[in-house]
C-alpha cells in the first residue's frame, strides 16, 4: 500500500501542467466572455463602455441580424470539407500504400505549407486567383470564363482557399488511419470475392472512418470559424461569421454582439459535431 | 468452352512454376499435383518458398515463370475474388470493423447468395462458437479468433483451402487441439486443403501427403510415414525428426540387402532403401530405431560396438542417450522406458544394436547438416 500512494499522484502531477493552462488561458476568458455577452452599454458612456445587465436577447439580436453569415459560414466550411476529403482522400491512401519508398518525402510535402504563415499562403491565393495570374487570363482563353469573370471576391475563392489551408489537417488523420490497415484485410477480401470497388467499399472506407471523422472535424471547426480567406479572398458579400465577430470586436468595439456571436457559434458547431460523431458511429470502431 | 474459374473443380496442378524477385528465386521450377480431398501440407523452413507458392495459388502473387490449372482451367492469371480458393491468414485478418457473423457472411454476400444466415450458423456450429456470431474479432481469442478465420473460409465451399501457418499463433496445447479439429473438419467437409508450415509435428499429424521445401524445390513428397522411414535427402532427414547419419561404404550385396561397411563394422540394409549414386553412403538409422545393451549381451540385427554413454537426459516417457563411438561421432539414442531396467549411467560401454529394414541409405555427397540449423524465429514457445 505504500507504494500504490505515489502512483495515484503521478497522474494528477502530470496532469497539472494541462489543467493550469486551459484553466487560465480557456476557462477565465470563456467566463469573461460569458459575462461580456450579456452586458448593455452604459448610458451616457463611452464607446466601449458597458455595464452587466444580462442582456439575454442579445443573443436573439446578434442571430437574428447576422443569420445569412452564420448560414455562409457553415455552407462554406461544409464545401470546404468536401473539397478537402475528395482530394485528400486518394492522396493519403496513394501514401499509405502506393508510394513505397518516397512516403516520408510525401509526408514532408504535406506538411510543407506550414512552413510559411497561413497569412502569407492565403494572400499567395489572391495572386495565383487573380487578374494577373495564370489561372484566370488561362480559362478565360479556354472559354470556360467569361472575359468580365473574375474569381477573387468570390465565394469559389474563398471555399478555394478554406480548401487548401486546411489540406493538411484532412490528410495526415486519414494517412493515419489508412496506414494502420492490415494489408491481409485487404487481401482477405479479395480472397473472399470482393473486387477492388467493393474492397474499398466494404474494407478500406469502413477501416479508415476514424481518420474520415478526424479529418472532417478538424477542417469543418476551425473553417466554420475562420476569418482570413473571407477576407483576403471574399468579398463582402462573402462575409462569415468570423468576420462579423472580428468587425464588432476591433472596428465597432460591440464586445456584447461579438461575445454572443462567439457562443452562438460554438454551440452551432458543438451541436453539428455531436451529431455528426453520433451518426459516423465512430465509437464502434476499433 | 472457358468455364468461369469460380466453378472450377478438380486436382490442383502447378506446372514448372518459377517466381523470382529479382535474381532471387523463391520458388524454382516447380511441378507438383495436389489431388482433389486431399490435405495436403507444404512444409519446409522460413524461406524455403512455401508462402510464395500458398500465395500464387490464392492469386496473390503471379508466377514468372509456369501455369496454375484447377481441374482443367488455368487459373495462372485470374484475380483472386474470381477463384474458388479461399486462404486462412496466417494472423487471421478477420474484419476488425465487422462481427464475427458479418465476417462469415462477407464471402456469401459478395456472391449474392440467399441462405446466408442459415449457413453462416451452420459453419458457426461447426466451429462450436455460435454465441459468438454478435461480437467483434478484438472480443475473441486467439484460439477463438483461428476457428472463425477457418469458418470464414470453409463456409464458402471453395475448391481449396489454403491455410498459410494457420496454428502459429496458438500456445502448444491449443495448437495440438486444434491439429485434431482441423483434421476432423477436413473430412467432415470434405474439401481439398493445403497447409503451408514449418512445424514439421503438425504436417505429420495432420496431413496425408507432405511436400518438403527447401530452396524453391520439392526435396520429397510422400506420405508422413514414407518420409519419416525412407527420407531420401539429408534434409528431409534432419528436417523430419531427428537422424543419424553415418559415413559408410557399400562393401557388397547380399540377396535383395546390401551390405555397408561403416568404420570397420558391417551391418546390412534393403537396397530398395538405399539413394547412394556410387558406392559412398551415409546409413540413416532413427533414433528411436536404436536398442542399447552392455557391451558383451547377446543382440540381434545389426550390430555397432565401442560405444560409450556419453549423456543421459530422462524425459520420462524415454531416456534420451548419446553415445560416443569409436570414429569420434556421437549418436542420438532413444529408449522408450517401458521395460523396467533401469538407465544406463554416464561412461557405461555399450552395444547399440537395430533391425537392419529400418537402415535408410542416403548419398555419401550429402550435406549431413542440412536442415538441422532452427532459426530462432521458429523456435515454438
Amino acid at each position: 500500500m505504500r507504494t500504490a500512494l505515489p502512483k495515484v499522484r503521478v497522474p494528477y502531477l502530470l496532469l497539472f501542467p494541462g489543467f493550469a493552462f486551459l484553466f487560465t488561458f480557456f476557462i477565465l476568458p470563456i467566463v469573461n466572455l460569458a459575462q461580456t455577452s450579456t452586458q448593455t452599454p452604459i448610458s451616457g458612456g463611452d464607446t466601449g463602455q458597458y455595464e452587466q445587465t444580462f442582456a439575454f436577447g442579445n443573443y436573439i439580436d446578434a442571430f437574428l441580424e447576422n443569420r445569412e453569415q452564420f448560414a455562409r459560414s457553415f455552407v462554406y466550411a461544409t464545401l470546404a470539407t468536401i473539397f478537402a476529403l475528395a482530394i485528400a482522400y486518394p492522396l493519403a491512401y496513394a501514401i499509405a500504400f502506393k508510394s513505397g519508398k518516397f512516403k516520408n518525402i510525401l509526408l514532408v510535402l504535406v506538411v510543407a505549407p506550414f512552413f510559411t504563415s497561413f497569412l502569407l499562403r492565403t494572400i499567395a491565393w489572391k495572386q495565383i486567383l487573380g487578374e494577373e495570374g495564370f489561372l484566370v487570363p488561362t480559362l478565360r482563353n479556354l472559354h470556360l470564363l467569361g472575359p468580365q469573370t473574375t474569381i477573387t471576391s468570390t465565394s469559389v475563392a474563398v471555399v478555394a482557399g478554406m480548401t487548401y489551408n486546411f489540406l493538411p489537417f484532412m490528410t495526415l488523420p486519414l494517412y493515419a488511419s489508412l496506414e494502420r490497415i492490415d494489408p491481409r484485410t485487404i487481401e482477405a477480401s479479395g480472397d473472399l470475392y470482393a473486387n477492388g470497388i467493393t474492397t474499398f467499399r466494404r474494407v478500406t472506407v469502413p477501416l479508415s472512418m476514424p481518420g474520415v471523422v478526424a479529418g472532417t472535424l478538424l477542417t469543418f471547426i476551425p473553417a466554420a470559424g475562420d476569418y482570413v480567406n473571407a477576407a483576403i479572398l471574399g468579398s463582402p458579400n462573402t462575409k462569415m461569421i468570423g468576420n462579423v465577430i472580428e468587425s464588432r470586436y476591433f472596428k465597432i468595439v460591440d464586445y456584447p454582439t461579438a461575445a454572443a456571436l462567439s457562443f452562438t457559434l460554438m454551440a452551432a458547431i458543438l451541436i453539428l459535431v455531436t451529431l455528426y460523431i453520433r451518426k459516423a458511429g465512430t465509437e464502434e470502431l476499433v | 468452352m472457358a468455364i468461369d474459374p469460380i466453378e472450377a473443380r478438380g486436382d490442383l496442378r502447378l506446372t514448372r512454376i518459377t517466381k523470382s524477385y529479382g535474381d532471387f528465386k523463391a520458388v524454382d521450377d516447380l511441378t507438383l499435383t495436389i489431388p482433389k480431398g486431399s490435405f495436403f501440407a507444404l512444409l519446409g523452413p522460413s524461406g524455403c518458398g512455401k508462402t510464395t507458392t500458398l500465395r500464387m495459388v490464392a492469386g496473390l502473387e503471379e508466377p514468372t515463370v509456369g501455369s496454375i490449372h484447377l481441374g482443367e482451367t488455368d487459373i495462372t492469371t485470374t484475380r483472386p475474388y474470381q477463384r474458388p480458393i479461399n486462404t486462412v491468414f496466417q494472423n487471421y485478418a478477420l474484419f476488425p470493423h465487422l462481427t464475427i457473423f458479418e465476417n462469415i457472411a462477407f464471402g456469401l454476400r459478395r456472391r449474392g447468395l440467399k441462405d446466408v444466415k442459415e449457413q453462416v450458423e451452420k459453419v458457426l456450429n461447426l466451429v462450436e462458437l455460435p454465441h459468438l456470431a454478435g461480437r467483434k474479432p478484438t472480443q475473441l481469442s486467439g484460439g477463438q479468433q483461428q476457428r472463425i478465420a477457418l469458418a470464414r473460409a470453409i463456409v464458402n465451399r471453395p475448391a481449396l483451402l489454403l491455410l498459410d501457418e494457420p496454428l502459429g499463433a496458438l500456445d502448444l496445447k491449443l495448437r495440438r487441439q486444434m491439429q485434431i479439429e482441423l483434421k476432423w473438419i477436413q473430412r467432415e467437409v470434405g474439401l481439398t486443403f493445403v497447409h503451408v508450415t514449418h512445424d514439421q509435428e503438425e504436417a505429420m499429424t495432420m496431413a496425408d501427403t507432405i511436400a518438403v521445401m527447401n530452396e524453391g524445390k520439392i526435396e520429397q513428397m510422400g506420405t508422413p510415414a514414407d518420409l519419416y522411414d525412407d527420407p531420401e535427402t539429408a534434409f528431409v532427414a534432419n528436417f523430419l525428426g531427428q537422424s543419424n547419419l553415418i559415413k559408410g561404404k557399400i562393401d557388397g550385396s547380399d540377396g535383395d540387402n546390401l551390405v555397408i561397411d561403416l568404420f570397420g563394422q558391417k551391418i546390412s540394409m534393403a537396397k530398395s532403401r538405399s539413394h547412394a549414386v556410387d558406392s559412398s553412403l551415409y546409413a540413416g538409422i532413427r533414433p528411436e530405431k536404436f536398442r542399447i545393451s552392455r557391451t558383451g549381451t547377446q543382440v540381434r540385427g545389426n550390430t555397432l560396438t565401442g560405444g560409450r554413454i556419453e549423456d543421459v537426459s530422462y524425459i520420462g516417457v524415454s531416456t534420451q542417450y548419446v553415445v560416443a563411438m569409436p570414429w569420434g561421432q556421437e549418436l542420438m539414442v532413444f529408449e522408450q522406458n517401458d521395460d523396467g531396467v533401469p538407465p544406463f549411467n554416464k561412461g557405461e560401454e555399450v552395444v547399440i544394436s537395430w533391425e537392419p529394414t529400418f537402415t535408410f541409405g542416403l548419398r555419401g555427397d550429402e550435406d549431413v547438416e542440412a536442415g538441422t540449423e532452427v532459426n530462432p524465429e521458429e523456435l515454438d514457445e
